[in-house]
C-alpha cells in the first residue's frame, strides 16, 4: 500500500509529451502519415532555402519536367504556362496552404470547444439553442456554405478562415459536447463543484484536458479536410488571391493545358494536395490505433 | 504434484476438467507478462470449485484460458487443459467453437454485456439450441420457456418478448444463466456473476445456481473475490495470489485452518461479525500485489509476509505441499513455513483503540424530502397536459449525527442514498424539510451559494477510485487547489507543506504529490480522495461506498485509515454503503433505507438484533459471511424493487415483504414505532411481534476469535 508503485521518478510535462509522440512508432501507418506531414511542414518552414527558384518569376514557359534552366538549375517538375517553376510554387504554396489550414482549423477548434463545453456542461436551453444552430449549419452542403461566404465577403485569407470556422465548428462542437456530457458525470467534477469552483474553471481546467484524446485525432482529420477545402476553393477561383501560389489555384490556372500535352502542370499540385491529406488521415488513424491500445 | 491423485477411478468421479501445470501469458509493450503460472485444478462432475483472489491475481485469466478467449495478445505457454479426458489443445478452432456454449458455458459479471441489446430475449435464448443442436425454432422456444421457468422468472412469455434493457439487472442475470444452461453444459464458468447485483438479488441468484447445478449435475468453476460468497457456494476453493495458487483444499478446511499467511491475512481484512473497530480492528496486509514483471524471487508473497525469513523464503520458487489434516487430504499450501507459523500467537499483538465519545449534534436532518419531476417530452404528454409525474427519491428523512459519530446509511441501489448525499452536498436542493449543519439549514442552499466555510465543513469521499481524481492533473495540484480554495493557506511554500502533511496523514510518500492519478493503485487513489476531503478540516464527511470498489486487503487499510483520521479530527462520518458487514464493523448508528424511505434506524447493536424491520432482516440474511461457524437464517426476497415512479401506496416494502400482514400494508403508510429512545422501525407489525423474531445471524460463543484462528493446534 505504500511506496512500491511502478514508475519511479515523476515525469516532467515535456517528457510525457515526448513519450506519447514516441508511442506513435507502434503504428507503422501512423509513422508514415506523420513523416509525410512532417516533410511538408519542414518544406513550408524552410521554403526560402529549399525552393530552387522564385515562385512568381516567369522564366521559361511550357517546360516539361526535367528541363534544364538556361540560367542554371533544373525544373524538376517543369514550369507552367507563364514559365514559373512548379516545384517552387508547390513548396511556397504548401507554406500558404499549411498556414491557412492550421489557422482556420485552430480557430474552428477554439469556437467549437467553447460552444461544446457550454452546451455539454450547462445543458438546458443553452444546449438547445447551440445545438439547433449547429444542426442548421450542418444541414447545408459544406461547399455551398463556403461558396456563399466567400462570394459574399470576397476571396481572402481571412475570409477563408472565417468560412472554415463557420462550417467546421458545429461538428467540433458536437464532439466536445458529447465528451463533456460524459466527463461531467465523473466524481472529480462533483468534487470540484462541492468545493465551489466556477463553471468556466470546471470546463477549462477539469473537463477540457480530459477530452484531448478524441480531439487530437479529430484535429488531424480536420486539417486534412481543410487542406482539401482550401484546394477546392482555389480551384473554384475563390481561394487565396494570386499571384502567390496555392495548390488549388495552380490546378485551375493550368487545367486548359492538361489535355494539350502538359499534364504535369496540374498533376503535381494535385498530388501535393492528395499526399498531404493522406498524411493527415494516416496520422489520425495511427493516433487512434495507438490510443486504443493498452 | 497433481491434484488428481485423489480423484478415484470410478466413472462417475471422472474429472470434467483437468488442468495441470498451466501457464498463461500476455504480450504487451513491456514484453511477455506471465499472468498465471503452474496452475493445477481438477473439477469433478457436479462439483463446485471456487477461485478466490484479489484483482490482478489471474483468476479471470484462468477462465479465459479454459475458454480459449485469451485475445490477440495472450496465449497458453505451457501445461495442459483436459476437458472430459481430451486435451483441449488438440481441438480445432471449429471444435472449440462448438464446445463453447454447449459443453462449457460462461457467465460474466455484467449481465448487460452478455446480452445483445438489439435482440429480444426470445431470439437470444432460442439461438443456443438452434445453433448447437440444430433443433427447430418451435422446439427451441419451448426449451427456452422451460428454462426461464426453471430460473424462476414469473412471466416467461412476457419476458421473452422483451429486450434486455426492459428488465431489471437481477432478471437479466437470470436470463444469462438460463442461456448458459440451455444446452446443459458439463461445466459452467462463473466470473463474479453476482458482483454487479444487489445483495438481496445476489442471494436469490446464488441459490438458483446451486439448485440448478445440483439438478443437472453441472460442474461449477466459481470465480469471485468474495470469501463469504465462496463459503456459500463452493465445495473446494483455490486461493490465488499473483498468478499462482497459494492454497487449495476443501472449503471447511481452508476456512477453519488457513495455512498460508496470505489466506490468513485475507480473513483478517474482512469485517467478520467478531471484528470491532475499537476492540478488534481489522489487520490489513501491508504492501501491495507485485506487478507481474516485478515478482520477487522465491515466495511471491514474501515482501508482504510477516513471517518472511530471508535466505529461505526468497530462494527458489516455492512448490505446493500437502497439509495433512484429518478432514481434508487434499488441502495443499504453497508456503515453506506453514508448519512453523503460529497464527494464534501472531494475532495477539494487535492493538486496541479507545472508543470515540460522541459529542454534540452536528448534523440534523428533519423531514427532508426530495422529489424529482419527470418531464414528459413525448407528443402525447404535451397534448394531454397531465400533471408532471414525480419520483420520490427521498421521503421524510430524519436523523441526527453527533460530533465524532459514524452514521451508516444502508440500502440497495435505488434506495435514495445517493440522492440524499447530493442534497447534503448541495448538488441538489431539498424539496421540503431541513438539513441543518451546526444549526444552519443547508438543505435549500445550492452549492453555488454556499460560503467557503460551509463548503469546507462538508466534504465527500467518492466511490469509484478511478473517477475520484482528475486524470489530467497531478495529485499534489489537486490537493493544493482544495487548500487554496478553502483559504487554509495561500502562500505557495506553505500550501506545499500542507499537501505533504496530508500525504503523511494518509500514509503515502511525499513524492506522490507530483504523480498523475494513473500512476497510482486503486487504494492509493482512494487515499488521495480522503486526503482531499479532509484538506479543508471538515466537520462532516460523507463517504459514499468508499471501499466497495477496492480489494479486501486494500479496503481494510483504507477503512482503518478513514477511521483513524476521523478519530483524530472528531469528524462526523456519514458512511453510505450496501455492505452490512462493513457497516456493522465501523458505524455507531445505522439508517436503513428502502425506496427513498427510512425503514429502520437506531444504534448498530439495535439494528443488528431483533426486533428487526422485515427488510433489515432480509438484508442481514443476504450478506454472505466468511465464517463457517456463523449460522444464518436464509430469507430470499422475491420480486424486484418497484419503480420509484410508481411506488406502492402503503409500505414501500409491501410488494416483497415476507412478513406482509395483508391489505393494510398495501394501502396505509406504516407507522413509525419507537422501540427504544432512538431506535425506530416503520412497520405495521406490532413491536411485540417483531421482538419475538429469532436473530438472523447466530454467532457461536467462543472467545471472539476471528475465523481461522479458533482451532489451530
Amino acid at each position: 500500500m505504500t511506496d512500491q508503485t511502478t514508475t519511479a521518478a515523476p515525469d516532467s510535462r515535456l517528457m510525457t509529451a515526448a513519450r506519447s509522440v514516441l508511442l506513435l512508432r507502434e503504428s507503422p501507418v501512423g509513422v508514415f502519415g506523420g513523416l509525410i506531414v512532417l516533410t511538408f511542414m519542414l518544406l513550408a518552414i524552410f521554403a526560402p532555402l529549399v525552393a530552387p527558384f522564385d515562385p512568381n518569376a516567369t522564366i521559361l514557359p511550357f517546360a516539361t519536367p526535367g528541363t534544364a534552366n538556361p540560367e542554371g538549375g533544373i525544373f524538376l517538375f517543369g514550369t507552367d504556362h507563364l514559365g514559373r517553376d512548379i516545384l517552387s510554387r508547390i513548396i511556397w504554396g504548401g507554406q500558404r496552404v499549411l498556414f491557412y489550414a492550421s489557422a482556420a482549423t485552430i480557430s474552428a477548434y477554439v469556437v467549437g470547444i467553447l460552444m461544446g463545453l457550454a452546451a455539454g456542461y450547462f445543458r438546458g436551453w443553452l444546449d438547445e439553442v447551440i445545438s439547433f444552430v449547429a444542426n442548421v449549419i450542418l444541414s447545408f452542403p459544406i461547399m455551398v456554405l463556403y461558396v456563399l461566404i466567400i462570394a459574399k465577403f470576397g476571396a481572402s485569407g481571412i475570409n477563408i478562415i472565417f468560412a472554415v470556422v463557420f462550417a467546421s465548428s458545429p461538428g467540433i462542437m458536437r464532439i466536445v459536447r458529447g465528451v463533456t456530457m460524459d466527463i461531467a458525470t465523473r466524481d472529480y467534477i462533483a468534487a470540484a463543484q462541492t468545493r465551489g469552483e466556477g463553471p468556466w474553471y470546471i470546463m477549462l481546467v477539469e473537463i477540457l484536458p480530459n477530452a484531448r484524446g478524441p480531439l487530437i485525432v479529430d484535429f488531424c482529420l480536420r486539417m486534412g479536410y481543410t487542406t482539401i477545402t482550401i484546394g477546392a476553393l482555389g480551384f473554384l477561383g475563390l481561394g487565396l488571391p494570386p499571384p502567390d501560389p496555392d495548390w488549388g489555384g495552380m490546378i485551375t490556372e493550368t487545367r486548359a493545358f492538361v489535355t494539350g500535352g502538359f499534364p504535369h502542370m496540374a498533376i503535381f499540385p494535385a498530388c501535393a494536395v492528395s499526399l498531404l491529406v493522406l498524411g493527415f488521415n494516416l496520422l489520425a488513424d495511427g493516433l487512434r490505433e495507438v490510443s486504443l491500445r493498452d | 504434484m497433481s491434484v488428481t491423485e485423489h480423484a478415484g477411478a470410478s466413472g462417475d468421479d471422472a474429472p470434467v476438467l483437468e488442468i495441470s501445470g498451466l501457464r498463461l501469458s500476455y504480450y504487451t509493450r513491456a514484453g511477455e507478462i506471465p499472468a498465471v503460472m503452474d496452475f493445477d485444478l481438477t473439477v469433478r462432475k457436479g462439483e463446485s470449485v471456487g477461485l478466490v483472489g484479489e484483482s490482478g491475481c489471474g483468476k479471470s485469466t484462468v477462465a479465459n484460458g479454459i475458454m480459449r478467449y485469451m485475445g490477440r495478445n495472450g496465449g497458453i505457454v505451457g501445461g495442459s487443459i483436459r476437458f472430459k479426458g481430451r486435451d483441449m489443445s488438440e481441438f480445432s478452432e471449429e471444435e472449440i467453437r462448438r464446445i463453447r456454449g454447449r459443453d462449457i458455458a460462461m457467465i460474466y459479471q455484467e449481465p448487460m454485456a452478455s446480452l445483445n441489446p438489439s435482440m429480444t430475449i426470445a431470439r437470444q435464448l432460442t439461438e443456443v439450441p438452434m445453433v448447437h443442436e440444430g433443433v427447430s425454432e418451435e422446439e427451441a422456444r419451448r426449451r427456452a420457456r422451460e428454462m426461464l421457468e426453471a430460473v424462476h422468472i414469473p412471466d416467461p412469455n412476457r419476458l421473452m418478448a422483451s429486450y434486455p434493457h426492459q428488465v431489471s439487472g437481477g432478471q437479466q442475470q437470470r436470463v444469462v444463466i438460463a442461456m448458459a444452461l440451455l444446452s446443459r453444459p458439463a461445466l459452467l464458468l462463473l466470473d463474479e456473476p453476482t458482483t454487479a447485483l444487489d445483495v438481496t438479488v445476489e442471494a436469490g441468484i446464488v441459490e438458483l445456481i446451486a439448485e440448478l447445478s445440483k439438478e443437472a449435475g453441472t460442474s461449477l468453476l466459481y470465480i469471485s473475490h468474495n470469501l463469504g460468497l465462496m463459503l456459500e457456494v463452493c465445495d473446494r476453493i483455490c486461493v490465488m495470489y499473483s498468478g499462482e495458487v497459494v492454497e487449495e483444499g476443501h472449503i471447511d478446511s481452508i476456512f477453519s485452518w488457513p495455512k498460508h499467511p496470505y489466506t490468513h491475512g485475507l480473513f483478517g481484512c474482512i469485517p467478520l461479525p467478531h471484528a470491532d473497530k475499537n476492540a478488534r480492528p481489522l489487520v490489513a496486509i501491508p504492501g501491495q500485489l507485485p506487478l507481474p514483471h516485478q515478482r520477487p524471487t522465491g515466495c511471491y508473497f514474501g515482501p508482504r509476509c510477516s513471517f518472511f525469513e530471508p535466505g529461505r523464503c526468497d530462494g527458489d520458487l516455492v512448490a505446493m505441499e500437502s497439509v495433512h489434516t484429518d478432514d481434508d487430504p487434499a488441502h495443499r499450501v504453497r508456503c515453506l513455513r506453514w508448519n512453523e507459523i503460529d497464527h494464534d500467537a501472531a494475532v495477539r499483538v494487535e492493538e486496541t483503540r479507545e472508543p470515540v465519545s460522541v459529542g454534540e449534534t452536528v448534523l440534523e436532518v428533519d423531514n427532508m424530502r426530495k422529489y424529482y419531476e419527470v418531464r414528459e417530452t413525448s407528443l402525447a404528454a404535451l397534448v394531454s397536459r397531465g400533471s408532471p409525474r414525480q419520483v420520490k427519491a427521498n421521503e421524510q428523512i430524519s436523523f441526527r449525527a453527533g460530533e465524532g459519530e459514524t452514521v451508516a446509511i444502508v440500502g440497495e441501489s435505488g434506495c435514495g442514498k445517493s440522492t440524499f448525499a447530493k442534497v447534503l452536498m448541495g448538488l441538489e436542493t431539498a424539496t421540503e424539510g431541513e438539513v441543518r449543519l451546526d444549526g444552519t439549514d443547508l438543505g435549500s442552499i445550492p452549492v453555488k451559494q454556499r460560503t467557503p466555510e460551509q463548503l469546507a465543513s462538508l466534504q465527500m469521499v467518492f466511490q469509484n477510485p478511478n473517477d475520484t481524481l482528475n486524470p489530467s492533473h497531478s495529485v499534489g495540484a489537486q490537493i493544493a487547489r482544495v487548500i487554496r480554495r478553502f483559504g487554509i493557506e495561500s502562500e505557495p511554500a506553505r500550501v506545499q507543506q500542507q499537501v505533504f502533511r496530508l500525504l503523511d496523514t494518509v500514509k503515502l510518500p511525499r513524492d506522490f504529490a507530483s504523480r498523475k492519478p494513473r500512476q497510482l493503485s486503486g487504494g492509493q487513489k482512494q487515499r488521495i480522495g480522503i486526503a482531499r476531503a479532509f484538506a479543508g478540516n471538515p466537520k462532516t464527511v460523507i463517504a459514499d461506498e468508499p471501499i466497495s470498489a477496492l480489494d479486501v486487503s486494500v479496503a481494510a487499510a483504507v477503512t482503518e485509515l478513514l477511521m483513524d483520521i476521523q478519530r483524530e479530527h472528531r469528524t462526523t462520518l456519514l458512511f453510505i454503503s450496501h455492505d452490512l458487514s462493513a457497516v456493522r464493523y465501523l458505524s455507531d448508528r445505522v439508517v436503513v433505507m428502502y425506496l427513498g424511505q427510512i425503514m429502520e434506524r437506531g444504534s448498530t447493536e439495535e439494528v443488528f438484533a431483533p426486533p428487526y424491520h422485515p427488510y433489515t432482516e432480509a438484508l442481514l440474511s443476504a450478506v454472505p459471511i466468511a465464517d463457517p461457524e456463523v449460522e444464518k437464517r436464509r430469507i430470499v426476497l422475491e420480486g424486484n424493487l418497484p419503480s420509484p415512479l410508481d411506488p406502492p401506496k402503503g409500505c414501500p416494502f409491501s410488494t416483497r415483504c415476507p412478513r406482509r400482514l395483508g391489505s393494510i400494508c398495501d394501502t396505509d403508510p406504516p407507522p413509525v414505532q419507537m422501540n427504544a429512545d432512538r431506535h425506530a422501525i416503520a412497520c405495521h407489525i406490532p413491536l411485540e411481534e417483531l421482538r419475538l423474531v429469532e436473530p438472523v445471524i447466530t454467532i457461536p460463543e467462543r472467545d471472539a476469535l476471528p475465523a481461522g484462528e479458533g482451532a489451530t493446534g
